[in-house]
């Protein structure tokens, strides 16, 4: 490790603070990404030399086949990726970097461990911290990887995303951490190969137990969370190899998406530990069976009338949005109404869709202007005075029996005012309910109809609706056209 | 009138008996026989033990009360202290209903809002009564007709029921108000909000102040400038306890166009404008109306008193606690302390500070019915400061028992850990989704790690290198393009 290489580190790890800094803004976004890209180029072109001095061409050649193939994998997947199967693809992406600190891990086993009093790599007095980094760089990964694989899976509706309740699931949990403590003292005094499988073994299972038992409506927060797993996992590898970069980027990435989780939970008025554990979305609809009265249905024409004669409308979008790819006939039911005069505006709860912010990229795909998608805090109060809200897609995030009902599951949780409209026309495909399992009463309120359908056809139907009645003659919106006749 | 056959139901079931004086509801449109149908029976009712009344009393009237009796009415504590002196040479209770604090729970007996939402909407139809022409702006067969512009000084209730009548009139309403927090309340229903861009704290008690000498400057130069432009203005603005503020000078009035209209809600009060006089409409020499009446509400008396009579009701549903006709007045409620001026012939004003209402912590309160909106108890502060000193200790330990190299390591990690919480503290909530794709892209670092193992001790650490370095090449690429192409999606409209 000369000083050339050093420099290059510290540089490549400032090029990354700057990434996530610029990340925070949309005007400084673009910048932040190019950053990013100088930083991981500087780390790579530096490793990939110094590691090039002293081993075989053949495996020189393999860095640069591996890397290559890679890079084609990763640039066609990202080139295809539909912008609705955002949340699968970081995921899966998540599960590349636990493998690959597993099998760093391993790697560093067999250069070190394996080979006994022969090894070269470790000084002696540093052999027992060795050990115990070599676990924890498996362990971390090892629950990384098939965390975000069951993830994976539970995204893209492979396995049922309902949570796994276990009998004892949280003392299965901690069991797994004492296992996983009591292993790690044992090797760093006695190191084996049985020991290794267990861990790694231990650490797999612990990974899928944990995501398993969490609900589907919770998974913007998994999502983060193994995203700051990832990073985590990168740093143990950092201080296994004693590599300062691999251990500050592995801080940056884990301690910004445990704060990314946080303001997630946040979002749901949801303690994180709860949600980590799988505390969430097992407990029983205490009022959900109770007699809500009447829904009313209503029709794609009778909403595009609503629709023509207002003057604001708020559309709060959710999950079911993302799964009917309806973004696109949404942006143009929004164009469509903009030209009409009517002030339309996106209401976006935290937690809407599957991923941290998937509703706005979802929306920007479609070209909706960033500047009228706002945030749950930023809208909240302009309910009340807006004509029509449709909730295309949303449950969970619109429900007012979160701030109504205090014995209700969701109590507490902040959530969009929905109701307060003049009207509410909901898109949905049943009457069943949210992630959450519970009954929403805003289906039955009063200003409330219900749209059935497929949200994508619907959107398209009122969009033939509103183009059949030609837009209002004379000048402005709402406002009353010339009284005498001809 | 302070009760309406209605109202008197509401009352005789918290236990009373009600007397009415004949003909007191004739001018609201309610004659005797609907308050004996009611169950009240008529008479003198200055001899009750609680006396009903709208008005502050005259010396004759209170001079008829029985001792020990509670009058209740709009006495203006603020403004007639002599009359509050009189009132406490009587052995007599006094509330007043223009006292009542602005808190959340006292809204339904705040009178002063109720008359100030009538008055206002008063307001702006005497306007239109005068104004010589349609609010509206149309286009009709027979040419353009551009709106009126309205301008509201105040915001308040009345300020703020006036800007709703006009803009569903159709006029374009401006408004001004010394507190900046009520411009979404002026959108909300239809105006444009003119701020006056002096640094003005946030209003605590729910009223406005009196206001800076910058302030009241550049205020100035806007009502000049907006005398000018608007067709009607309607003034609004109070002061408890004080005369009305002059917003509206002779000048201003001078340089409105001919036919314009000035309605003027605080006359009674002094007159927010030049030249007003109470009671009256007056017509200046350049064709300006001036309409100063004090009766704004008693204008609309069937209403007026419905809404005050229902206040009434509230306030004595308050003191009725057993609905056993038997009037208690608790001092330890803040609304009862507020009310009440005079107890026991001795004087109460004013009443201690109420320290609640419509600027910031009073709009959470409105906004958030349910005490399940709070959030879940954290850990006490206590138990923070010992977990953070534990935490401390326990890092401080481990890393005094590491050996060199381990100690440089946390240090770089400790140092990376506090850094990546900072620097995406603020992070915007639409970029989430790309944050994560690029922290994502980013943690593909490990890659690092088997570039540095490739090569080295064997095949098996070759092959497990390999495909590490395969998979990571895949997250980096795949998460910095994938995030490239998010981003240029984002676009301002």
């Amino acid at each position: 490790m000369d000083a050339t290489t050093s420099a290059a580190e510290l540089v490549a790890a400032l090029l990354f603070i700057l990434s996530l800094a610029g990340l925070s803004r949309h005007r400084t976004s673009r910048a932040g990404v190019a950053f990013g890209i100088c930083g991981m180029a500087l780390a790579l072109v530096a490793t990939v030399v110094v590691a090039a001095v002293d081993i075989s061409a053949t495996a020189t050649v393999l860095i640069l086949v591996a890397m290559a193939a890679g890079a084609a994998a990763g640039l066609w997947r990202a080139r295809l990726v539909a912008m609705t199967e955002m949340p699968e693809l970081i995921a899966i992406l998540h599960s590349f970097v636990g493998v690959a600190a597993v099998l760093v891990g391993w790697n560093s086993y067999l250069q070190v461990e394996a080979k006994g009093a022969e090894q070269t790599h470790v000084a002696a007095e540093l052999l027992r911290i060795h050990h115990a980094e070599v676990f924890i760089g498996i362990f971390i990964g090892a629950v990384t990887f098939t965390g975000s694989v069951v993830a994976y899976l539970k995204l893209s509706a492979r396995i049922k995303s309902q949570p796994l309740v276990l009998p004892g699931k949280n003392a299965l949990n901690l069991g797994a951490l004492a296992a996983f403590a009591a292993l790690t003292v044992w090797f760093a005094i006695t190191p084996s190969l049985g020991l290794m499988i267990a861990v790694t073994v231990l650490a797999l299972a612990l990974g899928v137990h944990l995501v398993a038992s969490i609900g589907g409506g919770d998974m913007p927060v998994v999502v983060s969370m193994l995203n700051s797993y990832s990073g985590w996992a990168a740093a143990a590898a950092g201080f296994l190899l004693d590599n300062n970069l691999l251990i500050i980027t592995g801080a940056l990435v884990g301690s910004s998406g445990a704060y990314l989780s946080y303001i997630m939970c946040k979002g749901m008025n949801r303690s994180f530990i709860s949600v980590i554990a799988g505390g969430f979305g097992i407990e029983a609809p205490a009022s959900g069976d109770a007699d809500q009265g009447e829904h009313r249905e209503t029709t794609a024409e009778e909403t595009a009338e609503l629709l023509d004669g207002a003057t604001s409308v708020i559309i709060t979008p959710g999950y079911g949005m993302a799964v009917a790819q309806a973004q696109h006939p949404v942006a143009e039911l929004t164009r469509s109404l903009r030209d009409r005069g009517v002030d339309v505006r996106f209401g976006v709860h935290p937690v809407a869709g599957r991923l941290p912010g998937h509703m706005n990229v979802l929306l920007a795909e479609a070209k909706v202007p960033y500047d009228i998608v706002l945030e749950m805090d930023e809208i909240n109060d302009d309910f009340a005075s807006t004509s029509v809200v449709l909730v295309i897609g949303a449950n969970d995030t619109v429900n007012p029996a979160a701030t109504e009902d205090p014995t209700s599951p969701i109590a507490g949780m902040p959530v969009l005012k929905a109701w307060e409209a003049e009207h509410v026309v909901i898109f949905k495909r049943s009457m069943a309910s949210g992630y959450a399992g519970v009954q929403n009463p805003l289906f039955f309120r009063e200003n409330s109809s219900m749209l059935f359908g497929d949200a994508k056809q619907s959107v398209e139907a009122i969009l033939r609706a509103l183009g059949d009645s030609a837009p209002a003659a004379g000048s402005g919106a709402g406002r009353q056209p010339a009284g005498a006749g001809t | 009138m302070a009760a309406t056959p209605e109202t008197v139901r509401h009352i005789i079931k918290l236990g009373y008996e009600v007397v009415v004086e004949s003909g007191a509801g004739e001018a609201s449109g309610f004659p005797d026989e609907k308050y004996t149908e009611a169950g009240a029976s008529i008479g003198g009712a200055w001899q009750s033990d609680v006396v009903l009344k709208i008005n502050e009393p005259s010396q004759e009237e209170i001079a008829r009360l029985k001792d020990g009796a509670t009058l209740i009415g709009m006495i203006g504590p603020g403004l007639n202290p002599g009359l509050l002196d009189e009132l406490a040479q009587r052995p007599v209770t006094v509330l007043s209903m223009d006292a009542v604090p602005r808190i959340s729970r006292a809204q339904s007996m705040d009178v002063l809002s109720s008359m100030a939402n009538i008055a206002g909407y008063r307001a702006v139809v005497e306007a239109a009564h005068v104004f010589g022409r349609f609010f509206t702006g149309q286009v009709t067969a027979a040419g353009k007709v551009p709106p009126a512009k309205v301008l509201v000084a105040g915001a308040g209730v009345a300020g703020l029921a006036a800007i709703g009548a006009a803009s569903s009139l159709g006029a374009v309403v401006r408004a001004t108000d010394p507190r900046p927090e009520v411009a979404d309340q002026v959108r909300s229903l239809g105006g444009e909000y003119l701020a006056v861009e002096v640094e003005q704290e946030a209003s605590a008690d729910g009223y406005a102040k009196q206001t800076s000498e910058e302030y009241n400057r550049r205020a100035a130069e806007i009502y000049s400038e907006q005398a000018a432009d608007v067709d009607i203005i309607v003034t609004t603005a109070l002061i408890p306890g004080k005369p009305a503020p002059r917003l509206v000078t002779a000048a201003d009035v001078a340089s409105m166009k001919p036919g314009s209209v000035i309605v003027d809600m605080a006359a009674a009060q002094g007159g927010n404008v030049e030249g007003t006089v109470p009671g009256k409409a007056v017509v200046t020499d350049n064709g300006v109306t001036i309409v100063g009446y004090t009766d704004l509400p008693g204008r609309l008396p069937a209403q007026a008193s419905q809404l005050y009579g229902t206040n009434l009701v509230n306030l004595l549903k308050l003191l009725t606690p057993e609905k056993d006709g038997q009037l208690r007045v608790d001092f330890d409620d803040v609304v009862q302390r507020s009310v009440t001026v005079v107890r026991d012939g001795e004087k109460t004003w004013p009443p201690p500070p109420v320290q609640v209402s419509a600027a910031k912590p009073a709009a959470a309160e409105e906004k958030a019915p349910a005490p399940a909106a709070e959030e879940k108890p954290g850990l006490s502060p206590a138990a923070k400061h010992t977990l953070t000193g534990a935490g401390m200790a326990a890092l401080f330990a481990l890393i005094a028992v590491s050996p060199a190299q381990l100690q440089r390591n946390f240090t770089v990690f400790a140092l990376a850990v506090v850094i990546g919480y900072y620097v995406i503290g603020k992070v915007h909530h639409a970029l989430h989704t790309p944050l994560m794709s690029v922290t994502n892209a980013i943690s593909g670092i490990v890659v690092v790690g088997a570039l540095l193992q490739i090569g080295h001790e064997g095949t098996a650490v070759t092959v497990l290198s390999f495909v590490a370095i395969l998979l990571t090449s895949i997250n980096i690429f795949g998460g910095f393009s994938v995030t490239r192409r998010m981003l240029g999606m984002f676009s301002k409209g």
